[in-house]
């Protein structure tokens, strides 16, 4: 049986085509859901894919955070476990949500910045990096003007000292966060929120590797061992 | 129609680059008594009939709940024209949406208080 | 509340004072608006002709030289849609159609750095969703003032931040452009936008009106103040309390109205729920109500009141002057409209019927039942003043001619030429435009296969077929004021190299000819000439100009800018993964140098690097050559005896070679042609020349077949992947870390 992976369209979602592609091209069925509707459709895992929703109104995920489908969204990973990947815009309405701890804000250098960015994968612990080594690097696309990842100095040293961060900018930090943070994930591993675009990084005649299909494959290994 | 101002700004802790940049730039225009700047954000709400004191609550509410991330910044909520009435950020749970906000709490462990500066 | 100006006070008042001249219309233009209408037009009447009728509209000036496109166009059975429409419409096979276009923004780029590439941005997008297809990616030609200069330092980050936040919220790649830095534009920047979308073929969409009974409805923002400032000498006297009114100079874009619309206009294109559609763009609903109604030779009802309004206070003309942003107006069946409505709730797009198609060949404009306007929309649409502008060749023309660069001082030492390249690398319009790029997003939609700095950008359309396009534009205002004909000749020539260059087959040409006031005889003879040029180009190369822009009055005071013709030129990949990419990768693949090099530096980068020196001819144009040239590199990227390919052009054979070496950070070992001077071997820029490096075992097939189709060729060296440098052999080594700090510190240091 084929997973099902929803993919949340907001109003101004940008890379959720990309999102369902790499979905697609790592074995699993892509499933489009629409922001005004709570029903999930029985997918397996859902992706938050970047973008800029609500045009970045107000702030990066203020608005999107709370659509219908998100009130499903944040219950299912809470009470359930559902695996939920938020990319760039999706990890800023993660933490606007709550799912995560801590903020998305401004670089640090007030340029939008798109590289091709060396990563080190810190936790293949959770849903959407099992199928990486610890300490492995990739070269995935990091893309946004508003992707430097803030915490007070608690939060942070929670999250490292619990192994909660997934991976970190190497070879250069494109936005200044703290800490060189690119993604987190929750205390149960199930809702990882990433600042660069693994669906930019599945095909070789598009992107600068095809590092990124292991967050969409990862997933699809636990949802056979499940 | 009366119109309640909410002020916005980061924690005092959380780095402001664009504030930087600013001060940063301004001397070279000749400002030179300027030592530090700080870029918020100002919204003017727009409500029906007066400004009572149910009006400001669900205005601070909004504030908390929308307006502002709790998690990176502080606000202020006054009737326009009147100074700022008080310093709001604390998380009280009168209703499900303040429930919303003190759920981050728990999550974050950031404290919600906000600090007792006033505004500038 | 002042009364409104109405048909009937028209017929009535027939000898009221009206300040045409003011508007910018010429005694004997308001004599035949008059003759037209059978009176005296009302105000809202003469605010319209006033648009519709100026330069930026009517294309008074340029008309009469335009037509040659027409007049000499390649023929082709790819045109779905020529010149006329919003955008050309050329056939990519497999059922699918592409539509291109490049446009300007200059002056309130120069204004509102930011809102104004931003809304250029905006607007070229919207010509292209107007044609029935999905926007796919955008470049930007710009051009700025000297680098070093203070106000260069505030335009450019504006400009830049504005494509990129414009361009980069609406999900499209920026696969490439120009950044050009020359004194002529300190004072009148050229921000220029391309735009390109698809559609399967039987998706196009027409602004035609027509369809007695069909209801106009205008889609997305609410109409507000912007950019009317022309017509507000028309205001009246007296304010109310909305207080001074306030009439924005500066159009502000909202990129995320124009994301829905966009979303939201494809699935109408989808669902067959449109039947002729335009939008807003300069001229606002001016320009579209009479577009679609004289396209559609039908009547046409609106209904102003019905215009969803920004300040309450806006009177007619305004509403119709009004150049607010995100808009467009499409032309529905009345049992479709019901479908529209619901659609575009969906999406958060405001949609309001403001008026219906109608018998008869009048467009009637009420304002709660008083009739503003009733005229014949062909005479606002088409039948513009066309002007004969004086020219003439400037009197200086030869004498600058005769300046020559080659014979200016150059550097003839090992240490002097090694000294040069370094210093032309780190040149502000020969170094890495990266501090640039990088705040545009490439990778939106997943489907770019390469961007800049690669000779053009190349877009997969269909991942099962492999089907793609290559964009390239090109211009060089320092060879036009040379020479405009053969400049603007040499613009679509590297244009056209470019495209070739990456393996794709060059098909179809879109222009924007940024010049200086039409009222100078010399900068009409420029625009003559350049136009002249293009059109003799493209009929030669066999690529037919589908669509274009034209922005004059680029000038401050008497000095105009370079006359500066941008070419845009799309081509055609049967299997994007076997593009050629510009990238030397694998050692010992020998370097071969496609064409013949000459003397030729005047107009180059080199003699305006280090001389400040602008005179001479420019390059010689062979169109034979670059039409052969295009040939081979399109059967030798097809037939995979190709590894990397990079056009030569701005700095010649040296910048070419190091950009070769540091894309990939492999080095090469060159060795120049004996019977040349190294510096000429090195700087010239003669045209038709393109730098390959071919795998050994291809070497023999690929210089067979350049011998046997008459191509020259030579050998200069070979790949060095262990070298880490770049050697001209017998001259000198740079390393490529040194190559690297030279190239790709100058714009980060400027800007920061």
């Amino acid at each position: 049986m084929t997973a099902r992976i929803g993919v949340v369209t907001f109003p101004g979602s940008l890379d959720d085509r990309d999102a369902a592609r790499a979905v697609k091209i790592a074995g699993a069925e892509p499933v489009s859901l629409w922001h005004g509707e709570p029903d999930l459709h029985g997918v397996d895992a859902v992706v938050l894919p970047g973008g800029f929703s609500y045009g970045d109104y107000l702030r990066c995920g203020a608005i999107a955070r709370f659509a219908p489908v998100m009130g499903t969204i944040v219950k299912a990973a809470t009470d359930d476990g559902l695996p939920v990947l938020g990319i760039c815009n999706g990890f800023q309405i993660l933490c606007e949500s709550h799912l995560l701890p801590g903020a998305l804000t401004r670089n640090q250098h007030l340029h939008f910045r798109n590289r091709d960015q060396k990563l080190r994968i810190s936790s293949a612990d959770t849903a959407w990096t099992s199928a990486y080594e610890k300490d492995q690097e990739i070269l995935i696309p990091v893309k946004n003007g508003e992707g430097c990842y803030v915490a007070d100095e608690k939060t942070l040293d929670g999250l490292e000292s619990s192994g909660r961060v997934i991976a970190r900018y190497v070879g250069g930090n494109p936005n200044g966060s703290l800490r060189d943070i690119a993604g987190i994930t929750n205390a149960a591993g199930n809702v990882v929120g990433l600042m660069p675009h693994p669906e930019h990084a599945v095909e070789e005649l598009t992107g600068p590797s095809v590092d990124g299909l292991g967050f969409f494959t990862s997933v699809l290994q636990k949802l056979v061992t499940t | 129609m009366a119109r309640v101002v909410v002020d916005v700004m980061l924690k005092p802790e959380i780095l402001d680059p664009q504030g930087q940049a600013i001060a940063n730039a301004l001397p070279t225009l000749g400002f030179s008594a300027i030592t530090a700047v700080r870029q918020g954000k100002r919204f003017e709400v727009e409500v029906d009939g007066e400004i009572t004191d149910e009006v400001l609550a669900e205005v601070t509410r909004a504030a908390g709940t929308l307006l502002s991330n709790p998690v990176i910044e502080d606000f202020a909520v006054r009737a326009e024209g009147e100074p700022a009435a008080e310093e709001v950020a604390t998380v009280e749970a009168t209703d499900a949406d303040a429930a919303d906000v003190k759920a981050a709490a728990a999550e974050s462990s950031i404290a919600e208080k906000s600090d007792a500066d006033g505004p500038a | 509340m002042t009364s409104v100006d109405t048909v009937g006070t028209a017929k009535s008042t027939p000898d009221v004072e009206q300040p045409y001249a003011e508007l910018g219309l010429k005694d004997d233009e308001y004599a035949r608006i008059r003759e037209i209408l059978g009176r005296r037009p009302t105000q809202t009447e003469l605010a319209m002709y006033s648009i519709m009728w100026s330069e930026h509209c009517s294309y008074k000036s340029s008309k009469v030289h335009l037509k040659q496109f027409g007049e000499k166009a390649p023929k082709t059975d790819r045109m779905l849609v020529g010149m006329g429409e919003n955008a050309g419409v050329v056939d990519v096979g497999d059922g699918l159609a592409v539509t291109f276009k490049v446009e300007s923004h200059n002056h309130p780029s120069f204004v509102e750095p930011y809102q104004g590439a931003a809304t250029g941005v905006g607007g070229i997008v919207r010509d292209i969703l107007t044609m029935g297809a999905r926007p796919i990616a955008v470049m930007d030609p710009l051009r700025f003032g000297a680098a070093d200069h203070p106000d260069t330092r505030r335009v450019l980050p504006g400009v830049v931040a504005g494509v990129g936040g414009y361009g980069n919220c609406l999900g499209l790649p920026n696969i490439g452009g120009e950044v050009v830095f020359d004194p002529c534009y300190q004072g009148n920047p050229l921000v220029n936008a391309l735009c390109v979308g698809v559609m399967p073929a039987d998706r196009i969409q027409l602004s035609a009106a027509k369809g007695v009974g069909n209801v106009v409805v205008l889609l997305g923002a609410k109409t507000g103040r912007d950019g009317i400032g022309g017509v507000s000498v028309l205001a009246s006297a007296t304010f109310d309390d909305d207080g001074p009114a306030r009439r924005p100079s500066v159009q502000v874009g909202d990129p995320f109205e124009e994301k829905l619309l966009i979303e939201c206009c494809i699935e109408m294109y989808d669902r067959k729920l449109v039947s002729g559609i335009q939008d807003l763009g300069g001229a606002g609903l001016t320009c579209a109500l009479t577009e679609t109604s004289a396209a559609g030779k039908s009547g046409m009802r609106a209904y102003l009141e019905r215009v969803p309004l920004r300040e309450a206070s806006m009177e007619p003309h305004e509403i119709l002057a009004s150049e607010s942003q995100e808009r467009m107006l499409a032309i529905v069946e009345p049992g479709k409209l019901d479908e529209v409505l619901k659609l575009a709730e969906k999406w958060g797009v405001l949609a309001t019927a403001i008026g219906e198609v109608t018998e008869g060949d009048r467009l009637v404009v009420t304002w709660n039942d008083e009739t503003v306007v009733d005229v014949p929309p062909g005479s606002l649409a088409d039948d513009g003043p066309v002007y004969e502008r004086p020219i003439q060749r400037p009197n200086d023309f030869d004498l600058v001619q005769a300046d020559r660069a080659e014979t200016l001082p150059r550097p003839s030492s090992a240490e002097e030429l090694r000294e040069t390249v370094l210093r032309m690398v780190a040149s502000p319009n020969l170094c890495s435009k990266e501090w640039v790029t990088e705040q545009y997003d490439r990778y939106v939609q997943g489907n770019t296969v390469l961007a800049q700095p690669e000779d053009a950008g190349v877009i997969r359309l269909d991942e099962e077929s492999g089907r793609g396009i290559a964009l390239a534009t090109d211009g060089n205002g320092r060879y036009a004021k040379l020479d405009p004909y053969a400049g603007a000749q040499l613009a679509l020539a590297e244009a056209y190299r470019n495209v070739s260059t990456t393996g794709a087959m060059p098909i179809a040409v879109t222009d924007c000819l940024n010049f200086g006031s039409p009222e100078d005889p010399t900068v009409m003879w420029q625009f003559a000439e350049a136009v002249r040029g293009l059109a003799d180009a493209c009929q030669a190369l066999g690529t037919p100009v589908t669509g274009g822009n034209v922005s004059f009055y680029n000038q401050t005071g008497h000095t105009a800018i370079h006359p500066t013709p941008v070419v845009g030129v799309l081509g055609l990949l049967d299997d994007v993964a076997r593009r050629t990419p510009m990238g030397f990768r694998e050692d010992g693949e020998t370097l071969i140098l496609l064409g013949e090099t000459h003397e030729e530096l005047s107009g180059s980068e080199w003699a305006w690097v280090t001389h400040q020196h602008l005179g001479g001819v420019p390059p010689k144009v062979d169109l034979d050559r670059e039409k052969l040239l295009g040939e081979v590199l399109v059967a030798g990227s097809r037939d995979g005896m190709l590894s990397a390919a990079h056009d030569l052009s701005d700095g010649g054979l040296a910048q070419a070679l190091v950009e070769s070496a540091l894309r990939n950070g492999v080095g090469a070992r060159v060795v120049l042609p004996e019977d040349a001077n190294p510096f000429v071997s090195l700087f010239s820029e003669s045209a038709g020349r393109v730098l390959v490096a071919v795998p050994r075992s291809e070497e023999a097939r690929f210089t067979e077949m350049c011998t046997v189709r008459a191509l020259p060729w030579a050998r200069i060296g070979v790949v060095d992947a262990q070298s880490g440098a770049l050697e001209i052999q017998g001259q000198f080594t740079v390393p490529l870390d040194e190559l690297r700090d030279a190239h790709e510190g100058t714009l980060p240091r400027l800007f920061g």
